[in-house]
């Protein structure tokens, strides 16, 4: 099933996906990888507000490649990185902020459980296709914390029908990657 | 003879052109794999991943905004006349590539996470240098993405234990999953030492694709059983293929090493005479 979405994210319509289904995003989302998370853990953990607002917010697990022209920032490619990195902080972002979608590419294990009890979901972008990303970011918002580099700052961009998205853990507790990867491990009969 | 200042132009051009196109055999092998997928959800991907090698060749940018480490062959004819420090030259061209492709600055002291901002710095690029015969000078260079390369593993086997290399290769391939971005190439390097079978893995997941022995194929069938898939979301292709490099080890070791390639097979070859 194809979804249109637009941030920030209706609750309802999130728990509809279903692992599987292809969503196209528009609308604002924020790059954050390693460094990212650890910055916004260490503030929320203070007790102090992050400089952007994530209530229904999507988090986009990227660091892009941007230019700095005369007048202002350019996205040149901008594809997801591996969330299984951030997959050890995402508990404790999930538990202090009101995210409610995550980009990214991979899957991150053994959240399953959390994504259902938070309403939140997992959208898989196709690895490496960061050209094509990069066509559909509208405009560069803003950047924060840009003294953590390019890769690691978090970028907000606003985007066009970003996708194709493919829900890979939904909030119903299904969990495509899990799903496949114990199909494989059925298929595989190690030799004795 | 040619002069420092358009060795590093020419570098530079070859780093460009590593990064906004794909090889031949690559496009190639996943136009097949496009072609014989039966999953919905990997025609999707693979049709995102052809729908992109088309816009970064087109708009020549970036076809990943993971434009790797960069890591260079260079073969140099013992009879070749160069009166420049081809090393040095290569970093000016690396730090160059980076203003003009442009490419993401990747490198990072490992411990402080301090990134240099150049894409240089201390051991990389990684540069390999070797002679051979004749008078020519050839440069090969590898963008190497981060998220195969953290899939890669070591096991030093006992003697004995050839029947475990299939093992350890399939649960590399499990245990990564979709997070090397598949469809991947593997390199498997058996032999040698830790580090020479690491070395051999590596080149074996950079060679381009093309014929595989019975070794290779018997893998590649057996990676391809697991439906992982492309991003591993499940499909027919997880392996575009499957390259294995092999050297004599000592007497009472069988190292095997396992690297990984993502779908974005990135190299690009330049020949000096």
């Amino acid at each position: 099933m194809e979804h249109r979405l637009t941030t920030p994210l209706d609750r309802d319509k999130v728990l509809r996906l279903s692992a599987g289904d292809v969503v196209y995003l528009s609308g604002r989302i924020f790059t954050a990888r390693d460094e990212a998370h650890r910055r916004m853990l260490a503030v929320l953990s203070r007790g102090e507000r992050l400089p952007f607002d994530l209530s229904g917010g999507v988090v986009y697990h990227c660091g892009p490649l941007l230019r700095d022209n005369d007048t202002g920032w350019t996205v040149i490619s901008a594809g997801p990185t591996t969330s299984e990195r951030m997959a050890g902080m995402t508990p404790e972002l999930l538990e202090r902020t009101d995210l409610s979608g995550i980009i990214g590419k991979g899957g991150m294990r053994g959240l399953v459980d959390l994504f259902r009890s938070k309403g939140c979901v997992y959208l898989a972008y196709p690895g490496g296709c960061a050209a094509l990303a990069a066509g559909r970011i509208s405009r560069v918002v803003g950047v924060h914390w840009l003294d953590l580099g390019m890769a690691e700052a978090v970028w907000e961009f606003e985007v066009d029908r970003f996708g194709p998205l493919i829900v890979g853990i939904d909030s119903q507790g299904e969990d495509l990657y899990e799903r496949v990867l114990e199909r494989s491990k059925r298929r595989y009969s190690p030799p004795r | 003879m040619i002069t420092r200042e358009s060795f590093v132009d020419e570098i530079v051009a070859l780093i460009g052109e590593s990064e906004v196109s794909l090889p031949e055999d690559v496009v190639r092998a996943l136009d097949a794999a496009f072609e014989r997928e039966s999953d919905p959800i990997a025609i999707s991907q693979i049709g995102a991943i052809l729908e992109n090698i088309e816009i970064a060749g087109d708009k020549r940018i970036p076809l990943c905004q993971d434009t790797g480490i960069l890591i260079f062959d260079v073969l140099v004819g013992t009879g070749a006349r160069i009166d420049f420090d081809i090393r040095d030259a290569i970093f000016d061209a690396v730090v160059a590539a980076t203003n003009t492709v442009p490419l993401r600055p990747n490198v990072v002291h490992p411990l402080t996470r301090k990134n240099t901002g150049n894409n240089t710095g201390k051991g990389l690029p990684d540069i390999v240098f070797n002679l051979v015969r004749g008078s020519s000078l050839e440069v090969s260079v590898y963008p190497k993405g981060a998220g195969s390369e953290n899939m890669s593993r070591l096991a030093m086997l006992k003697p004995g234990e050839s029947d475990e290399i299939e093992r350890f290769v399939l649960e590399t391939v499990i245990g990564a999953g979709g997070m090397p971005c598949p469809p991947i190439i593997v390199g498997v390097g058996i032999g040698g030492s830790a580090d020479l079978a690491a070395r051999l893995a590596k080149r074996a997941a950079l060679r381009p694709l093309g014929a595989m022995n019975d070794f290779e194929q018997g893998l590649c069938d057996a990676v391809n059983m697991l439906g992982i898939g492309a991003m591993g979301l499940g499909g027919d292709t997880t392996a575009l293929g499957v390259h294995m490099e092999m050297a004599h080890s000592h007497t009472a070791s069988l190292p095997v090493a396992v690297n990984i390639q993502c779908w974005a097979s990135r190299r690009a070859h330049k020949k000096f005479s």
